[in-house]
């Protein structure tokens, strides 16, 4: 399938915005296990 | 050819975000939160975080389901004709894809940091959504509401279980008071958008069975309402200040519907006053009840007895 330009581009904004958005997410993901690992280790109940 | 080119694309990340139907997942997330306040005993904040996210997380997932089974009942009704799948901003097996993997995310974080039960609980209240509402009885009976009222009951059971790691009566009561509270909330709704689901089939109460009728039945699960709300304070799950705050704004809440109940649409014009009304006081009637219940612990467990 060949793409326009315009549709290239389009395709690699959304891209682009895709990947930012889920390396956020696992970051998030990385700290929140992090902590909750400390957490149910530290014996806090 | 503008449409097959669309699908191509890969999808925006916003609408991902908006098939997780982050207006319902507002109040989700609030009612989860209270039942976890509420509960006796104590979580730490950052389990009680991850707990919320999962509920969040798991009610998302359900959604982005309901919206790859409705596509083409959303494409037709003008509420929700601008979704992203009616659109065609995103094909129909990403959002299976992203409503499976959310949904099973969550029961599965549930079940690691916090507790099986919880995580149980959790993957019932999706399958409800998804399957047992959506995809069952909806487009079979105008009782769908009713029964269906169960999927939004579950955040706070699952908040207050999180906590206690195991099911009593309070939170069976906070399930019931929600699930009696659902269909005069829709049916309000559903009086004054009714030609919309008539033209997708599905078979809603006022469709069904008629105005009169379904006016009647808002009067009836109103009254029900009223004694539900407050019988967490008649068995002594909480003190009086929840207890008063129930009846009053359940008094409230049943003074609005009567005039919904009495009253009949007096033409095409009719603007459907009293409907809208009740329909927008039942949203602050939620909010309101369960910022009452942890209201009422918080001044209990700060030592104020009431």
């Amino acid at each position: 399938m060949t793409m326009t330009p315009e549709e290239k581009a389009e395709f690699n904004r959304r891209r682009k915005g895709r990947n930012l958005v889920v390396a956020l997410l696992l970051v998030a993901f990385v700290v929140l296990f992090f902590f909750i690992t400390i957490v149910r280790i530290g014996g806090a109940q | 050819m503008t449409t097959t080119i669309a699908t191509q694309l890969p999808a925006d990340w916003r609408d991902f975000f908006a098939l997780t139907k982050p207006r319902v997942m507002s109040l989700v997330v609030f009612t989860g939160l209270c039942g976890m306040i509420a509960a006796p005993g104590h979580i730490h904040p950052v389990l009680g975080f991850t707990a919320v996210l999962c509920i969040a997380m798991a009610a998302g997932g359900a959604a982005a389901l309901n919206q790859w089974w409705e596509a083409d009942l959303d494409a037709g009704m003008k509420r929700t004709a601008m979704r992203p799948l009616p659109q065609g901003r995103m094909d129909p097996i990403s959002a299976r894809d992203f409503g499976v993997g959310l949904s099973a995310a969550a029961v599965l974080l549930m079940g690691l940091a916090i507790g099986w039960l919880a995580a149980v609980i959790l993957a019932v209240s999706v399958v409800y959504y998804a399957v047992i509402y959506t995809i069952w009885l909806k487009p079979r009976t105008p009782q769908n509401i009713v029964i269906g009222g169960g999927a939004g009951a579950f955040p706070p059971l699952i908040g207050w279980v999180a906590v206690t790691g195991e099911i009593t009566l309070m939170p069976i009561l906070l399930f019931a008071i929600i699930f009696m509270w659902t269909p005069p909330h829709f049916w309000a709704l559903a009086l004054f958008v009714k030609s919309d689901y008539a033209k997708v089939g599905i078979p809603m109460m006022p469709v069904v069975a008629g105005e009169a009728s379904t006016r009647k039945q808002i009067l009836a699960y109103s009254v029900l309402l009223l004694p539900l709300s407050a019988s967490p304070w008649f068995i002594g799950g909480t003190g009086a200040v929840y207890g008063i705050a129930a009846l009053a704004l359940s008094a409230v809440f049943l003074a609005l519907s009567l005039p919904v109940a009495l009253r009949r649409r007096s033409g095409e014009d009719d603007r459907m006053l009293p409907e809208k009304r009740l329909f927008a006081y039942s949203v602050f009637y939620l909010f309101a009840l369960f910022a009452a219940l942890v209201a009422d612990r918080l001044l209990s467990v700060q030592g104020f007895i009431i």
